[in-house]
Order: structure tokens, then sequence, then C-alpha cells
């Protein structure tokens, strides 16, 4: 059964039936890297663009070695050091990058919905790796993944979103795909950066971290991201640090074991500290390990859907 | 509809596999058994099962492979839910017995010998089929062993259905399949038609 969509946008454009076919997918792409060859021929005919116009270090591997696990051919961009800087726009260069042949094209950009423009006016299939504060759907199928692997079935689970909510597009895909999933979703962290009006999306908002851990069974701890916060939203890093990072003394307070998550890159000691990231409550390698899985799942199942050209 | 082999003469088939496989390789020292994902591995176990009976081996190594990541049509197919691949030894120096229930085209005995040699370098490997579809084929490939021989063409269909999945024995030709039970392993086809 291919997925209801050609381009893998967003969570949000997939129904139930798109995420279990990843995830049962995923399972098996899983047991192939367990193999010592840890490689595939599926995909030996097609071409891939990896087109990154953001910094990424995570994503970007993990994508280049899931298509090459499945024997595609990949070509990498990334906007520094290419002709962006000498000002050509985002359709010509993609289109120029196409003209090479390529077959699929996954994309990271600065701003938020560039991939759905793009998907317009392009006939490849685009998987979105991440797009300013947005969107980062393969991300978000991870860290399910993740839990599912570790907690069983989501139904009925509490998972609290924690830290910048606001600028954080893996926030967003996150609940998107845990609301799918029949999860509770809470987000907590400090009211300037939550975003007005979050509830509409179907989430409980907690200003206070230390009863967000209380109530869930799972924390994916969110990275602060300076990079977009153009104005003060907090007095210092030291005193977020203090008010609503999480350390192993909150953890063990709690009367319950619960999971701990990071999407990457961690900033050690403000969000997280470095003894709740490395404890074994901690999934943080797991969901890197299996990132990979499901990028080939998600690339392996669009692939399908090739239109032919004459 | 024709039944081509009823329950009765389907296990006095699987019989005589199971006797020509132990004639050639006696006690199964160095052979390994797999089955291709899905239907191949309602056949293989049985035989499997049988072997061990026969030869009194009861530590024959039995593995089964999924070979949708292997296919050479990924583009245009309907994107099947990939099974499982549970092979818990090496195959490396040994003689694989590979098992599937219809042998059609050959792309998919291809597909499986790709995809084992994923696995290691056996020494050599061996193919069982229940039925062979004779005139049909797109590759050059043979069966080793076969349960029953039948030429067919293009529209016909050779369907296989056991006990433990379908609820009886039988192989039969069905000359055009109804809409409803061409997709594979759909409940529908169960009910009798």
């Amino acid at each position: 059964m291919p997925l209801s969509v050609k381009h893998l946008l967003g969570i949000r454009e997939l129904n139930v039936q798109d995420i279990e076919q990843i995830f049962k997918t995923a399972d098996n792409f899983k047991q192939v890297l367990q193999r010592p060859i840890k490689k595939v021929p599926t995909l030996r005919d097609t071409t891939i663009a990896n087109v990154f116009f953001e910094n990424s270090t995570r994503t970007r591997l993990s994508f280049e070695l899931a298509e090459k696990r499945l024997g595609a051919d990949v070509i990498n961009f990334s906007a520094s050091g290419s002709s962006v800087s000498k000002g050509e726009t985002l359709i010509d260069t993609v289109n120029n990058i196409l003209a090479m042949k390529v077959d699929m094209v996954v994309m990271r950009h600065a701003a938020s919905g560039a991939p759905w423009f793009l998907a317009n006016h392009i006939d490849a299939s685009i998987v979105n790796a991440g797009d300013g504060t947005n969107e980062h759907p393969t991300q978000a199928l991870l860290d399910a993944y993740s839990m599912r692997e570790k907690l069983g079935s989501l139904k009925g689970k509490r998972i609290a979103l924690l830290g910048d909510i606001m600028h954080s597009r893996v926030a967003l895909s996150n609940i998107y795909c845990l609301n799918k999933l029949g999860a509770e979703v809470m987000v907590a962290g400090p009211p300037t950066l939550i975003p007005k009006h979050i509830e509409a999306l179907g989430v409980k908002v907690e200003y206070n971290v230390k009863k967000a851990l209380e109530w869930c069974n799972v924390a994916n701890v969110l990275r602060i991201q300076l990079e977009r916060q153009h104005k003060p939203l907090f007095s210092t890093l030291r005193e977020y640090a203090l008010y609503y990072g999480v350390n192993k003394d909150m953890l063990d307070s709690l009367k319950k074991d619960i999971v701990i998550m990071h999407p990457g890159p961690i900033n050690r000691g403000v969000e997280i500290n470095s003894d709740v990231a490395d404890s074994n409550q901690s999934i943080i390698l797991d969901q890197v390990e299996n990132g990979v899985a499901i990028r080939m799942a998600v690339i392996y199942l669009l692939s399908g859907k090739r239109e032919v050209v004459e | 509809m024709k039944t081509l082999l009823d329950s009765t003469h389907l296990n006095i088939t699987l019989q005589r596999l199971a006797h020509q496989l132990v004639e050639n390789h006696l006690s199964f020292k160095d052979t390994v058994i797999i089955g291709i994902q899905p239907r191949g591995v309602f056949l293989s176990e049985r035989i499997a099962k049988l072997v061990k009976k026969i030869s009194g081996n009861k530590n024959i190594d039995y593995g089964v492979l999924d070979i949708t990541f292997y296919r050479d049509d990924v583009h245009n197919n309907n994107m099947p839910v990939p099974s499982h691949t549970d092979i818990a030894f090496s195959v490396e120096g040994k003689c694989v017995i590979l098992i599937d229930d219809v042998l059609y085209t050959g792309r998919t005995i291809r597909s499986a010998m790709d995809a084992l040699i994923d696995f290691g370098r056996p020494k050599k490997v061996e193919l069982l089929t229940l039925v062979n579809r004779r005139f049909s084929r797109e590759l050059p490939i043979e069966p080793d062993y076969c349960g029953y021989s039948v030429d067919t063409i293009l529209t016909q269909k050779v369907k296989v259905y056991w006990q433990e999945h379908d609820g009886k024995d039988e192989v039969v030709l069905v000359d055009k399949l109804p809409a409803v039970t061409q997709q594979e392993d759909a409940p529908a086809r169960k009910k009798k038609k």
C-alpha cells in the first residue's frame, strides 16, 4: 500500500494509516541495518538530492546514510558556498539540480512553507527535512517510533514537550503526529516561548516543568533555538537552566521512571543536564539510530510514486 | 477453476519432495532450508517438518527470507508491506535450499538469490517449488525439486491454499480472479468460491 501523499511535507497531511505503514516498513529496515551487509539494492536506479539551505549535522547525515543504504545515488548541496549567495532563487536552484536528472529532493529551508511552495513548481517528490519554525516530519516520525519501541502503543500515553515550543518545528510536527496516534500531549516552558492559542491544537499547556514531568510518561526536551530568537525572551541561559532545565535531582524526585528524549543538538547544561542526557532513562541515541530506518522507510514508500517521463 | 492437487495428492507430493531432499542431503549437516516470504513459508515449514522426521536430525537450520527490497519492480508495484526476514545462522559455505510455492517468471527467485547472498556466500543454492508454471519464465531459472508441473497462459493464475492459513490444502488453477480476491492475503480469499 503506497502512502496517500506524493511528498512528505508535513505530518499534518498524513493519515494514521500512512504513519503505521511508515513504522511497519521501518521495522524491516531496522532489521536490515543490523546485518553484516547493511544495504539493499532497492533504489539503485534513483538519484536523490539533499538540498540544505540551513545548517544540519544529524538530519543530513541520517538522510544521506538512509539513501545510501537503499542503494540510491546521492548528491549533496548546502547553501553556504553555493550560487545562492550570488542571488539565485530557490526555484532556479532546485530546477538546475533537477535538470541533472534527480528523482527526489530532500530539503531543509529557513523559511516556513518553502517545501510547499516548491511542491507546486516541480515534479519530483519532496521530503521536508525541516522548514523554518513549521514542520520537521521525519523527526516527529522517529520520535514517535522510538516512544512506541519503548512504551508500546501510544494510545492514552502522556507526552510532554519541554522548552522552546515557539521556535521549534520539532514541537509542531510532534504534536500533529502524537495526536494522530492517540497520545495526550502537553507543552511546557516559559510563557514567552509558548505560542498563544496553542491549546487549539489539542494540547495542554503548563508553565512549571516539574509539574509537567510529574504528569508525563515521556519528556521530549527541545533545544533553545537562540538563532531564531530575534528579541530577548528570557533574561539569561543560566536563569533558564535554573527554572526550566531538566536535571537529575528533578528526575529522582519523581515517583516513576520517565523516558527522556531530545532531538539534538543538545545545549548541555541549559535545557537538559549532562547527567540526565547520559542517564539510562534517556533514549537520545536510540532516536538517532531509528532516524536512519525511518528515513529509509519514507524514501522507499515515496519512491513508488514515480511518474514516468517519456 | 480447476483443482490441480487435492489435499491427499498434495500431501503425497510433499512427502516425495521431502524424501528427495533427504536422498540428496542425507543428514542435513551442511544444508539449510530457507522459505521465501510470504507464501513460500507455509510450504517451507511443512517441508522442514517432514525432513526433520525423515532424516532424524531435529536441528536443521531453518529460516525465512523477505525479498521486497530486492525486487526489480519497485517503481510500478503497489508497495506491499514487507514481511520479516529471519535467518539466525550463517549461510557461509552451506548448501541452501530455497523454497517457494509457485515458480512463474523466475523474478522472485532472482531477487531471493540476491537477498541471500547479502547474508554470506553459500556453497550451493538449490530451488524447490511446489508448482512449476512451465514456458512462462522470463529468466533462466529452473527448479531442482518440483512438485507439479503445469502449462498455463498469462491470464491464468495458480493458487496454493494451506490448511494453517486458508483452512484447506489445495492447489487450483484459476482462469480469471474476481476483483476482490486479487489482493494478496485478503481475508475474502478464505471464502469458498
